[in-house]
């Protein structure tokens, strides 16, 4: 809902002052999400999946930022391996890698950790500390407190 | 963990980002051929079945030819319009393609263009080997080469609705054939009409003009209609 995919029941999500149904491709320009799915393609490789995305954004993609990032995320030798061939976690450990690539502000995830062992869980919310101190935003949900470095972060329980 | 040094992107235009979407449906094509010969396959077996059952008598199956070669062609290109979008829905990739900052209609009418590219194409080359089998002249065959290349695509762009409106439906292919058939009916009515009208003698160019009237049309509104829809399917 806060990304505009469903529809509001009643109120309004403002961007920079303006409402998002009205002005949606600036605040899609902005944003970038992850969610349950992983959103890569399972019949292409890890690179054209991450080269595509780029593109998406407008953007020509840039071959060493992306096994750059690939490595930084531990995956660094599936470059050319087709995303059906990888675990879970290393699909998952792509996506993160797709997301620190975006330039968008503001980051929406749902349930990031999930699928995630240890290593993975401190990468994600070094990720998000990185994210914070460039002064970006990040919106997500957990069913785990997550420490996220030193930043003061807005945490609301909900309860069913 | 250090952030990296914020890239400096090069800006796309649209039409490398359609270039891409395209490039990409066409990669994927090459890895599954299968599921490109499906449907070439498909078009050559039903055209040839129709001389097989009605008999070998030449002036009916001449009568006949543009009617059939024009059904199957819609058969064959209805046949891989669920693979559309439904690997890039299960995966998330439509997710991203939506939220994503170009416009979805261009995605979409790159995707439509890819499917005739793919399965569209491939069958207007092949008619005339089976139109020859029904003893159609040379220039009927041009007509009916023609006739498909305006309406095919034509058949993409109205699929993409009717493929994005059955996403995630179970028994999608059934109700999605029942769903696009009657909408096809205009571009069969011209298409079969345009071979026909060359075969008495009454020239095609009103028929043609039709086609390409219909493909203008559906290129304009079948974008926004699949928008539209796709945005219902994600909700």
């Amino acid at each position: 809902m806060l990304c505009g995919l469903s529809p509001i029941e009643s109120g309004d999500i403002l961007w920079n002052g303006q409402s998002i149904r009205m002005r949606r491709g600036s605040f899609q320009r902005d944003l970038s999400y992850l969610g349950h799915l992983n959103g890569l393609q399972e019949s292409m490789t890890v690179q054209e999946n991450l080269a595509f995305a780029t593109a998406l954004r407008g953007h020509a993609p840039d071959v060493k930022a992306v096994a750059a990032t690939l490595a930084r995320f531990g995956v660094g030798g599936r470059g050319g391996q087709l995303v059906r061939h990888l675990s879970q976690g290393q699909k998952r450990r792509v996506a993160l890698a797709r997301l620190s690539l975006s330039p968008a502000r503001l980051w929406v995830l749902d349930e990031p950790f999930v699928a995630m062992d240890d290593s993975g869980i401190s990468m994600l919310s070094d990720l998000i500390a990185g994210h914070l101190a460039q002064g970006g935003i990040t919106v997500l949900t957990s069913h785990q407190r997550v420490d996220i470095g030193q930043v003061p972060a807005q945490i609301l329980e909900l309860r069913a | 963990m250090k952030p990296p040094p914020s890239p400096v992107p090069k800006p796309l235009g649209l039409g490398a980002i359609m270039l891409a979407v395209l490039r990409r449906e066409i990669a994927l094509a090459m890895r599954q051929k299968g599921e490109v010969l499906t449907p070439l396959v498909f078009f050559i077996v039903i055209a040839s079945l129709f001389p097989l059952g009605v008999g070998p008598e030449s002036a009916l199956l001449l009568r006949m030819a543009p009617g059939v070669l024009w059904v199957s062609a819609l058969l064959a290109a209805m046949l891989s319009l669920q693979r559309m979008f439904a690997s890039d829905y299960a995966d998330g990739s439509l997710e991203q393609m939506l939220l994503s900052s170009t416009p979805l209609a261009l995605l979409v009418a790159a995707k439509a263009l890819s499917h005739f590219l793919l399965s569209g194409l491939p069958l207007v080359l092949v008619a005339p080997v089976l139109g020859l089998q029904f003893g159609l002249d040379g220039p009927a065959l041009g007509i009916l080469m023609l006739s498909l290349l305006l309406g095919t695509p034509t058949l993409s762009l109205i699929g993409s609705i009717g493929a994005s409106l059955t996403l995630g439906v179970r028994g999608a292919g059934v109700l999605l054939s029942l769903l696009i058939l009657p909408l096809y009916i205009p571009v069969l009515i011209f298409g079969a009409g345009a071979v026909e009208a060359y075969a008495s003698g009454l020239g095609s160019g009103g028929h043609l003009s039709l086609l390409a009237a219909l493909l203008v049309l559906a290129l304009f509104f079948a974008p926004l209609a699949t928008t539209a829809a796709l945005k219902i399917s994600l909700e």
